[in-house]
C-alpha cells in the first residue's frame, strides 16, 4: 500500500548490505561479518554465513550482490582446492587474493560484488586483501559493505598493528556492532573466523553477546 | 516569456523552444525560492501497528527515526495522545508528523478553553484527519505519513488509518508500512478466529508482531512504545525490546 509509489522489495536485486571486515593481529588475522541479506527493506535471510572458506586457512567475507559474490566463491573454492594440491603444500593467501582479483577485474562491469581476503600462511604470516573494483591491496584491516562507512572513523581510531588474538577480536566485534547498529542493511549476528598456523575457528556470537554502546 | 517580434508556436499553449512547460495551476518552478512541497521524505518511521481489544485500543511503533538506510535517531516517540479518548501513531515523514503533532496539540488546547465540556471523539478526529491529508494531496502537498488513530468513546473502541493520499478507513487490525506485508496476516490470523481479545492478548499478539519485524524489517529497531487507550484514560509505555531468537544462527553451514 505504502510503498506503491516507492520502489518495492519485489522488484529489488537481493543485495547483502553488509557490514564485513578483516585485520590482522601478531599470529594470524580475524574475518568477521554480520548475517542479514535484504531486498530492498525486506529481509530476506538473517542468519546468512558471510564469511566464506576458500581453502583450510585461508578465508574470505562477501559483500554486494549476494548471487554475484557466491558465483565468485565458489569458483575460487575449486580453483585454490585444485591449486592446492597441485603445489603439494597449503597455497599462500596471495594467491587466493589474486584469483578473486582476477575474476573480479575480468568481469568488473558485471559483477557487483567486493570480497574481502584473508589468511594465514607459512611465509608472510596473517595477512589481508581488499579487492575493491578488481585491484588488490594489501592491508592491516580492511572494511566493506555499506556498513562499513560508519565504521571508518572507529576503525582508524581504535585499532593498532601488532595486537593480541584477543585484542584484535574486541576490535572487530565492536566494529561489527556499531556499524550493525546504524546500518539499515547490516544486522542480525555476528561470523567470526579466527586464522592462525593452528588452523581457523569458527564463532557465532549472538544477541547479548554482540558488545553495546551508548544510546539515547 | 519574452515578447518577440514573431512568436514560435509549435503547439497550441506549449512552450517556446528552450523553456519548460509550466502547468496550469502550479507555483513556482524548481529551484527558484524554498520548495514548499515535501517531494520526498527525509527522516521516515517505519510500521506502526494497532489492534483493538475488548475494552479498548493497543496501538505500538519502533522508536527509530531512518535517514534512508541509516538508523539515525533511535530514540524518537512516533506515537501520541490527543486526548484522554484517542490515541495516534505516525509512520512516514518525522517533520510532518511533528507538524502535525504540533496542530492537534493546538487544537485539543483550543477546545479545552472552549470550556463546554465536549473532547474531539475518535471518530471526529479520524474524519478530520481524513479531510486534511486529502486536501493537502490534491494540492500536491502531502503530509508524508501513514497514521493509526485510536478511541475508546462511549463504550466502543475505534481504530482507523488514514493515509498520505486520504485513503482511510476503519478495522479491527491495522498495520502500515512493512507492517501491512508482515504483521497484518499475523494479527487477522488471531482475530478472525478470536475477535474479542483480552488486553493481554493484544499485547502479546502486538509483542509477536514487533519481533517479527525486528526480525525482517531492514528499517526497523528494537526498541518501541506501546500506547494503550481503555475508558480509564490513555497509557503511553515504553521503551521495550522484544526477546529475539538466534538458535539458527548456530546451525547454519555453507551456503548451498
Amino acid at each position: 500500500m505504502d510503498d506503491l509509489l516507492e520502489s518495492d522489495w519485489t522488484t529489488e536485486e537481493v543485495s547483502t548490505g553488509t557490514t564485513i571486515i578483516a585485520a590482522v593481529f601478531d599470529g594470524g588475522v580475524v574475518i568477521g561479518s554480520d548475517s542479514r541479506v535484504s531486498a530492498g527493506q525486506a529481509v530476506v535471510n538473517r542468519v546468512l554465513n558471510k564469511v566464506c572458506r576458500l581453502h583450510d586457512k585461508i578465508y574470505c567475507s562477501i559483500s554486494g550482490s549476494a548471487a554475484d559474490a557466491q558465483a565468485v566463491v565458489d569458483i575460487v573454492d575449486y580453483q585454490m582446492e585444485l591449486h592446492g594440491i597441485q603445489m603439494g603444500q597449503p597455497p599462500l593467501v596471495q594467491a587466493a587474493a589474486t584469483i578473486v582479483k582476477d575474476i573480479c577485474y575480468k568481469y568488473k562491469e558485471e559483477l557487483v560484488a567486493h570480497l574481502l581476503v584473508a589468511g594465514w600462511d607459512h611465509k608472510y604470516g596473517g595477512q589481508v586483501y581488499g579487492t575493491l573494483g578488481g585491484m588488490m591491496i594489501k592491508q592491516q584491516f580492511a572494511l566493506g559493505g555499506s556498513g562499513s562507512t560508519y565504521i571508518y572513523g572507529f576503525a582508524d581510531s581504535a585499532f593498532k598493528p601488532g595486537m593480541t588474538k584477543e585484542e584484535c577480536l574486541k576490535f572487530t566485534k565492536c566494529a561489527l556492532a556499531l556499524a550493525m547498529n546504524r546500518d539499515g542493511s547490516s544486522g542480525g549476528v555476528i561470523y567470526l573466523v579466527t586464522i592462525t598456523s593452528k588452523g581457523a575457528e569458527e564463532t557465532v556470537i549472538t544477541a547479548k553477546d554482540i558488545p553495546s554502546f551508548y544510546e539515547d | 516569456m519574452e515578447v518577440c517580434n514573431r512568436r514560435m508556436n509549435l503547439w497550441a499553449n506549449g512552450p517556446s523552444p528552450g523553456e519548460l512547460y509550466s502547468f496550469p495551476g502550479s507555483t513556482s518552478c524548481v529551484g527558484v525560492g524554498p520548495v514548499k512541497t515535501t517531494l520526498n521524505p527525509m527522516v521516515t518511521g517505519t510500521s506502526v501497528l494497532g489492534v483493538k481489544f475488548n475494552g479498548g485500543v493497543m496501538i505500538a511503533a519502533d522508536m527509530l527515526g531512518s535517514y534512508g538506510s541509516l538508523a539515525r535517531f533511535r530514540s524518537i516517540s512516533r506515537l501520541m495522545k490527543v486526548n484522554d479518548c484517542t490515541i495516534l501513531g505516525a509512520s512516514g515523514d518525522y517533520a510532518d508528523y511533528q507538524y502535525l503533532k504540533q496542530v492537534i496539540e493546538q487544537m485539543v488546547i483550543d477546545e479545552e478553553l472552549l470550556g463546554d465540556g465536549h473532547h474531539y471523539s475518535p471518530k471526529a478526529m479520524h474524519s478530520w484527519l481524513t479531510r486534511v491529508m486529502y486536501n493537502r494531496r490534491t494540492r500536491m502537498n502531502p503530509l508524508w505519513n501513514t497514521v493509526v488513530l485510536g478511541g475508546f468513546y462511549n463504550g466502543e473502541s475505534f481504530l482507523g488509518y488514514v493515509d498520505k493520499l486520504g485513503v482511510a478507513y476503519e478495522s479491527p487490525s491495522i498495520a502500515t508500512g512493512f507492517g501491512a506485508y508482515l504483521a497484518q496476516p499475523l494479527m487477522r490470523e488471531v482475530m478472525e478466529t478470536k475477535p474479542d481479545l483480552s488486553r493481554d492478548e493484544a499485547r502479546q499478539l502486538i509483542e509477536r508482531c514487533l519481533k517479527v519485524l525486528y526480525y525482517r524489517d531492514a528499517r526497523s529497531y528494537n526498541k518501541f512504545e506501546i500506547a494503550t487507550v481503555t475508558e480509564g484514560g490513555v497509557e503511553i509505555e515504553g521503551p521495550f525490546s522484544s526477546e529475539t531468537n538466534w538458535d539458527i544462527a548456530h546451525m547454519v553451514s555453507g551456503f548451498e
